[in-house]
């Protein structure tokens, strides 16, 4: 055991506070560099808001698209666990990366269809329940009534518990002879399941578990969304003599819209990429039997060292979502109400 | 015909208010739905303060029988707990302060101003969510040996704080949208500067968005485990997560141990949590929602 000492105590607080002192003084020389430039010397219009915004797009330039530029110069490497240090590049190596993630299983068995389509099964699965539960909860929410605030409160439980924590304790919960599940099955006088073991079961427990935990943040979006509707068009649909259904169609849905769009396109994005509820319960186990694309990737990296082939493989995957967010953007008209 | 004026009614809700026997459904569904949101973690609290010799068991029950806190003693006194949880919470709280730092003055901006590029920056932004975050790591991973940040907190934050804040200027956004322009401009009448609107209207109204910022900026960091567990190798610098991997690696079957330390790491990040959520839904408009 490592005791937490004093001089593991000073030495956080030293380390974290000196980085946190070069990080203002930065944005503070970054913004008077852009004050002086851009205002002084340029006389630009626009010089206050290119300030404002400068820290945060060097930050975001020097800690996410670098590292995606790097990315893809790596796909055209054949870097491995033999050649991290000195690896070479050249467009022969980034054609047969790119070629390997559709030519072989992309760690033992699967192929980059077969988890292809298992990742949009996994996300189109995951993202409906999450809007259906969400819109559901959010309305029988958004109503005067008793213990309004408790129940809000319990039902954010399983957003605030950290992510890790969650995946574990359900893991748990599948236990074949000792997890919830199969105890409750069995008092049922039903058969318990192989939950871990079989491919199928456990592809359906990992997406249980995603639904459980990602109902929470839809609910609360679309509360906040239905909150933000002004009675008054309920009024006038109400004296029309419109049903239930039908206020729910002309005046909720469509105002519900703008908040909807832009977090269902997150919610799919992070479904996509979602790696620790997976990770953490199967390993993508049995028999990769619940990798998905970002599952296999993290493998195909960190677990065969195939660093090329990796960054390449990581590429497909950001053109895919890329392409699908272009196609959701232009099909539901997009984000019309952030660009005023 | 009376017709309400509630500001909250539903589109279910009639004119005349809701059918006792429709509210006592409500309710039920309501309680239900709680009960499967709460009950996994009271059931890892049960675990938790079972004794060693029940630790398998099949019992249902949420108060085990001879409850102990045994599991937490040995945790804080035996076990490196402490040491992570300090590590995550340095981690954790420089990243939450870079990340609302730079994402607040990034979305008043984006709320203010109509420069040329506005449109392709938010895109841009949003775009950046796209990246498969295990497609970052190995670039970061193999920055931070070049930096040698390996194992130091510095190599952590530096991971860590500038991925929410793409999110953050989408969020701070959408809420700086909602408070009237009218505010800063009788400010700017009365002599102050852009920036001093800023700091002294702005900034206060828009507390429950900072909140949130911060809250999902923390929880990022807070609960990390991918990046951590390739960039962490030394004991003393573990996070929890990472740490959490090796209890389970080493004590396989000590379930009460995992139950404890997963107690004891929830429930700051839940109070947080419940702290914040009287903001939760005010705060969080996505960019939509106007007025």
């Amino acid at each position: 055991m490592i005791p937490l000492t004093w001089d593991i105590v000073s030495h956080g607080l030293a380390e974290s506070g000196r980085f946190l002192a070069i990080a203002v003084t930065g944005v503070v020389i970054l913004e008077g560099l852009a004050y002086i430039v851009l205002h002084r010397l340029l006389k630009y219009k626009y010089a206050l808001p290119a300030m404002l915004i400068i820290p945060a797009f060097v930050a975001v330039m020097a800690l996410i698209i670098y590292p995606f530029g790097f990315n893809m110069y790596l796909a055209f490497s054949n870097m491995s666990m033999y050649r991290f240090k000195e690896f070479s590049v050249g467009l022969s190596y980034g054609l047969q990366n790119f070629l390997d993630v559709f030519r072989h299983p992309v760690l033992q068995n699967v192929t980059f269809f077969q988890l292809l389509w298992r990742t949009v099964c996994w996300t189109t699965v995951n993202v409906f329940f999450h809007v259906l539960g969400g819109l559901f909860l959010a309305i029988l929410l958004n109503r005067p009534m008793r213990g309004k605030a408790v129940y809000r409160t319990l039902l954010v439980v399983p957003w605030a518990i950290p992510q890790v924590i969650a995946a574990l304790a359900w893991k748990g919960e599948f236990h074949y002879q000792y997890g919830f599940a199969n105890i409750m099955l069995q008092r049922l006088g039903l058969a318990p399941i192989r939950w871990l073991s079989d491919p199928r079961w456990a592809f359906i427990a990992v997406i249980l578990v995603n639904i459980w935990l990602g109902i929470p943040f839809m609910m609360v979006i679309i509360l906040g969304g239905l909150q933000s509707i002004s009675s008054e068009y309920y009024d006038a649909a109400q004296i029309d003599g419109a049903s239930g259904w039908q206020q729910f169609r002309s005046v909720t849905m469509p105002l519900l819209q703008p908040v909807l769009t832009p977090a269902v396109i997150l919610g799919i994005v992070w479904t996509f990429n979602n790696f620790n509820v997976i990770y953490l319960i199967t390993k993508g186990g049995p028999m990769e039997g619940t990798d998905i694309l970002v599952t296999s990737l993290y493998k195909a990296v960190f677990e065969f060292y195939r660093y090329g082939f990796g960054a390449a493989y990581a590429a497909v995957i950001f053109i895919i979502l890329l392409v699908f967010a272009a196609i959701y953007l232009r099909v539901t008209g997009g984000f019309k109400g952030a660009w005023e | 015909m009376q017709v309400g004026t509630g500001r909250h009614r539903g589109f279910f809700t009639s004119a005349r208010g809701d059918s006792p026997a429709k509210r006592l459904l409500i309710h039920v569904t309501l309680i239900l739905a709680c009960a499967v949101a709460v009950y996994p973690f009271l059931r890892v609290v049960s675990i938790s303060l079972r004794p060693g010799s029940a630790l398998l068991s099949t019992d249902l029950a949420l108060i085990p029988e001879g409850a102990t806190f045994n599991n937490y003693r040995t945790l804080i006194f035996e076990k490196d707990f402490t040491i992570w949880l300090w590590n995550s919470l340095v981690v954790a709280i420089a990243t939450v302060i870079i990340g609302v730092l730079l994402a607040a003055t990034a979305a008043y901006a984006f709320s203010r101003w109509k420069f040329p590029g506005r449109r392709q920056g938010l895109v841009f932004l949003l775009t950046t969510q796209m990246l498969p975050p295990s497609m970052l790591l190995l670039p970061i991973y193999v920055m931070v040996v070049k930096l040698r940040l390996f194992n130091t907190y510095t190599g952590m934050i530096l991971a860590y704080s500038v991925g929410a804040v793409p999110f953050s200027i989408w969020l701070l956004k959408g809420y700086y949208d909602t408070v009237p322009r009218e505010l800063e401009e009788a400010a700017m009448v009365d002599g102050a500067g852009p920036i001093a609107a800023f700091y002294r209207i702005i900034l206060p109204l828009s507390t429950p968005a900072l909140a949130i910022a911060g809250l999902f900026s923390f929880m990022t960091a807070w609960s990390e485990f991918m990046m951590a567990r390739v960039m962490l190798q030394k004991a003393t610098m573990f996070t929890w997560p990472v740490g959490f991997q090796k209890l389970l690696d080493q004590f396989s079957t000590q379930w009460g141990l995992f139950a404890a330390a997963s107690v004891l790491v929830a429930i700051p990040a839940m109070l947080l949590f419940l702290y914040s959520s009287r903001w939760l839904i005010s705060g969080l408009t996505l960019g939509g929602v106007k007025g």
